[in-house]
């Protein structure tokens, strides 16, 4: 198990967003977190990545405790985040947004390798390469920011909602890229979405979330297989 | 109202008393306080209530004194009127400029103001009617001489600063409890729900600023009286920075408070100058230790106590309650 | 004919030195969000601190270099042992929107008085590194002068360099980051406090290079800087407070403007001038001249 979730509890104010959480999941696998609105699935990733410091609970990455950690020593330790709404920044060019990535890493020559691998992920990134980033469209938009993940060599992914807003075709795109990377790069990705069954079809093994606790966790086929998580989370 | 009514004209009897009991230089000091408790009074109305950061309340002041002055020097009207011009005056001029600045927020209102409290004063040496560099003579004449011949001039400022300061306290006070106060409020804390809830808040802006500048007309006349002149000197950035800073210490949002920000900003030099002395004196300790204290204090209050140390006090008051 | 031109000329040079002030206000508010008052303040020491050294060894560059690294030394200062106590103090209610104004004004006036304890207030002056004579065209003098042209020579220098730091280096990139979106650096691994400190430190070396100019043509005092202040601040709210771009613009276009009330208008408009430019700019375009149409940013 490459990442070791223990008893999580982040409390937002008085409010508790994630109550509770165990969970688990091992090196080269995605794992889908469902959920409905408010069930504390960003406050979850939020807490993974350093943003949001937790109450109570362990973190276990790679056999290192890293509660109380900051996001920019969690970067340096493999962990990337991608945040809610297309995480770039529309004022810089497509090539600094993903330079971003590695900037840590302070290497220019890595760096280069690192956006031509990008490029070749994703093609329109290289076409789009000078372009500012708030001329681009929404799903380029999110393919630059998982891009930007992908330039910090991450070994953990954070996704949240890498679907949010976009078309469905777009969406399937992205889903798919998101699995081919999972395996080709052998990541461990957690992926948030509200598009619960496109996350379930991708993922080795899905968590359902419900007001800050987890309710079911299994295979991802087994949830879409399980009639309740169907009529509460899938819709049929 | 019969209440509020009551303690005001008890406040004044108050203050009758104290006139009487103490020397010159204190009734002088008073007059002083009082000025800087109606110019007090503007900025906790724009700001406390309305939200709006002003730094140009000098230039507003500047306005009213120079309003007053032509009016008196002119017109030869009585004293009443000229004080009522800077109201005008100044409302009229911070009607125009609130117009302007309802559409500005945070720092680009300040940085606004900012330039009209550098730029305003100045125009004064470009026309001759305003009297240029030395200014305009503002004279309110003697006391009436049914007060005796013990009583002074700067009681007399003492009285009418005073007198002022009691009805301009007194109708602010009335304003910030009437469904005006509580609808600025809700704009400041929240102007998204207030314009949902159907509030022209860029109307109400405009108000809180006109009223605001009424008041700040009001205390540059009253400061006009006591210097008995305007100059663009005596209306300066400095005089700016000190209200903002008078304003803080008292609790921004407070009314009564203003008076204790007053009280602070002319005994600041007072106690500057005891402990200069006590050091040995010296120019360079003299000039600017009134500016180190005050700034001293500023930083402090604005880390432990940013709503005012009133604030404070009264936040322990209410635990100790519970 | 000439004195249209000398006008043009003098307003770019007064201009330019506007232009350094309101970078430094603007790199301090993309990255704190707070209009530094107290920049008047640091650039003011830092002054006085060159003008030590230049006074002592006669030489202006060492007097600038000295208030350049004094400057970044004493922005850095501001932010790490100033600005973090007051945001960890973090403010609510009626305060909210003064506390940072209210704390930068405290700021200066501390600097102030420091530095008129130290040095009083009589007027210093600096040497300039230049003649102040006007040039010679044909048979008219203009008040143009070397000093005026070594000053837009200088200001331009700087702004190249920071143009390539902000432009070519991971630094640069760093800084806009940080700027437009905190968390994203955060996550992408910079560590944005240490990078907002970095951004006041250059902010405070470009004000006390500013401080320096302006002393080189005139009188320092404890507040013979304060119109610096104003008026690189007016450039900046031009310039729409967010782009360093803009604020250069807006410099130089609030330098020539005023510049032609001073020859055309009146000596004593020229600060009213200021907030007419100002209100001018603000109604036709409210979010400054670089705006594109987004939304202003409270």
């Amino acid at each position: 198990m490459s990442l070791n979730v223990s008893n999580l509890t982040v409390h937002h104010g008085a409010i508790c967003a994630v109550n509770q959480v165990s969970l688990a999941v091992p090196t080269g696998k995605l794992a889908a977190v469902i959920g409905a609105n408010g069930a504390g699935k960003t406050t979850l990733l939020r807490a993974l990545s350093g943003l949001n410091q937790p109450t109570h609970g362990s973190i276990m990455w790679k056999g290192e405790k890293i509660v109380g950690k900051k996001p920019e020593a969690l970067v340096r330790r493999g962990i990337s985040h991608v945040s809610e709404g297309k995480s770039v920044i529309p004022e810089l060019t497509v090539r600094e947004n993903l330079e971003l990535g590695a900037i840590w890493r302070r290497n220019a020559k890595e760096s280069k390798e690192s956006i031509d691998q990008v490029a070749s992920i994703f093609p329109r990134l290289g076409e789009r390469i000078q372009q500012r980033a708030d001329t681009l469209s929404g799903g380029e938009r999110q393919m630059l920011a998982i891009g930007r993940a992908i330039m910090s060599k991450p070994q953990l992914l954070l996704l949240d909602e890498p679907s949010l807003g976009l078309a469905p075709l777009v969406i399937e795109q992205i889903f798919q890229t998101i699995r081919d990377l999972t395996t080709s790069m052998n990541l461990t990705v957690l992926l948030v979405e509200q598009n619960a069954m496109g996350a379930l079809k991708i993922a080795d093994l899905g968590i359902v979330l419900n007001l800050g606790k987890v309710v079911a966790i299994n295979h991802a086929q087994a949830l879409i297989d399980d009639p309740a998580v169907r009529a509460a989370y899938l819709g049929y | 109202m019969r209440k509020k009514i009551a303690f005001f004209i008890f406040l004044g009897w108050i203050l009758l008393l104290i006139g009487d009991r103490v020397d010159e230089l204190r009734v002088y000091q008073g007059a002083q306080i009082a000025m800087y408790t109606i110019a007090l009074a503007s900025i906790v109305l724009l700001t406390g209530y309305s939200g709006q950061v002003s730094l140009g309340n000098g230039a507003m002041m500047a306005v009213g004194g120079y309003s007053a002055a032509l009016t008196l020097n002119n017109l030869g009207s009585p004293v009443w009127v000229a004080f009522l011009m800077a109201i005008v005056a100044s409302a009229l001029f911070g009607a125009f400029l609130g117009t302007a600045a309802a559409r500005l927020s945070g720092p680009y209102l300040a940085g606004t103001t900012l330039a009209l409290a550098v730029g305003l004063p100045e125009i004064a040496n470009q026309f001759n009617f305003l009297g240029g560099v030395p200014g305009l003579l503002f004279d309110v004449g003697f006391p009436p001489e049914r007060l005796g011949e013990e009583f002074t001039q700067y009681k007399w400022f003492f009285w009418i600063a005073s007198f002022i300061a009691l009805l301009a306290l007194f109708i602010t006070s009335n304003i910030l409890q009437s469904r005006y106060g509580r609808t600025w409020r809700a704009i400041r804390s929240s102007p998204l729900a207030a314009e949902l809830s159907g509030i022209n808040s860029s109307r109400m802006k405009i108000l809180a600023f006109t009223i605001s500048s009424a008041l700040a007309g009001l205390a540059g006349a009253v400061m006009a009286m006591t210097i008995s002149l305007v100059a663009p000197g005596a209306y300066t950035l400095t005089l700016s920075f000190a209200l903002v800073t008078g304003a803080v210490l008292a609790g921004v949002s407070s009314l009564p408070g203003v008076v204790f920000g007053a009280l602070i900003l002319v005994a600041i030099p007072e106690v500057a100058d005891v402990v200069a002395t006590r050091f040995g004196g010296g120019e360079n300790l003299n000039n600017y230790l009134p500016t180190l204290i005050v700034s001293v204090l500023l930083i402090l209050s604005v880390i432990f106590t940013p709503n005012g140390p009133g604030e404070k006090l009264r936040r322990h008051h209410h635990k100790k309650k519970i | 004919m000439h004195k249209l031109l000398e006008t043009l000329l003098i307003g770019l040079s007064t201009g330019s030195i506007y232009a350094l002030m309101s970078i430094a206000l603007v790199l301090v508010w993309r990255s704190t969000r707070v209009v530094n008052f107290a920049q008047a303040g640091q650039a003011m020491l830092s002054t006085y601190i060159g003008f030590e050294i230049a006074s002592r060894t006669e030489i202006f560059w060492l007097g600038l270099a000295f208030a350049i690294a004094a400057g970044a030394l004493l922005g850095a200062g501001v932010d790490f042992f100033f600005m973090r106590v007051l945001f960890k103090h973090a403010v609510s209610g009626a305060a909210a929107v003064v506390a940072p104004v209210i704390a930068t004004l405290g700021l200066l006036g501390l600097i102030r008085s420091i530095v008129g304890l130290i040095w009083g207030g009589e007027f210093k002056s600096i040497k300039a590194p230049a003649s102040t004579d006007g040039f010679t065209i044909g048979e008219t003098t203009i008040p143009f002068s070397a000093l005026n042209l070594l000053v837009i020579g200088t200001v331009f220098s700087i702004l190249i360099v920071l143009a390539i730091v902000f432009q070519r280096t991971n630094l640069g990139l760093s800084l806009r980051a940080s700027a437009y979106a905190p968390e994203i650096a955060q996550l992408a691994g910079i560590k944005t406090a240490r990078i907002r400190t970095i951004g006041w430190a250059i902010a405070g070396g470009v004000g006390g290079v500013a401080g320096m100019l302006v002393t080189s043509n005139n009188f320092l005092s404890p507040y013979s800087l304060d119109l610096l202040l104003v008026f690189g601040f007016i450039a900046a709210v031009i310039g729409g407070l967010e782009s360093m771009v803009g604020s250069v613009v807006g410099a130089l276009i609030l330098g020539i403007a005023l510049t032609f009330i001073l020859n055309y208008v009146g000596t004593s408009l020229v600060f009213i001038g200021g907030f007419v430019v100002l209100i001018l700019v603000l109604l036709v375009k409210p979010d400054g001249i670089m705006a594109k149409g987004k939304a202003r940013r409270a």
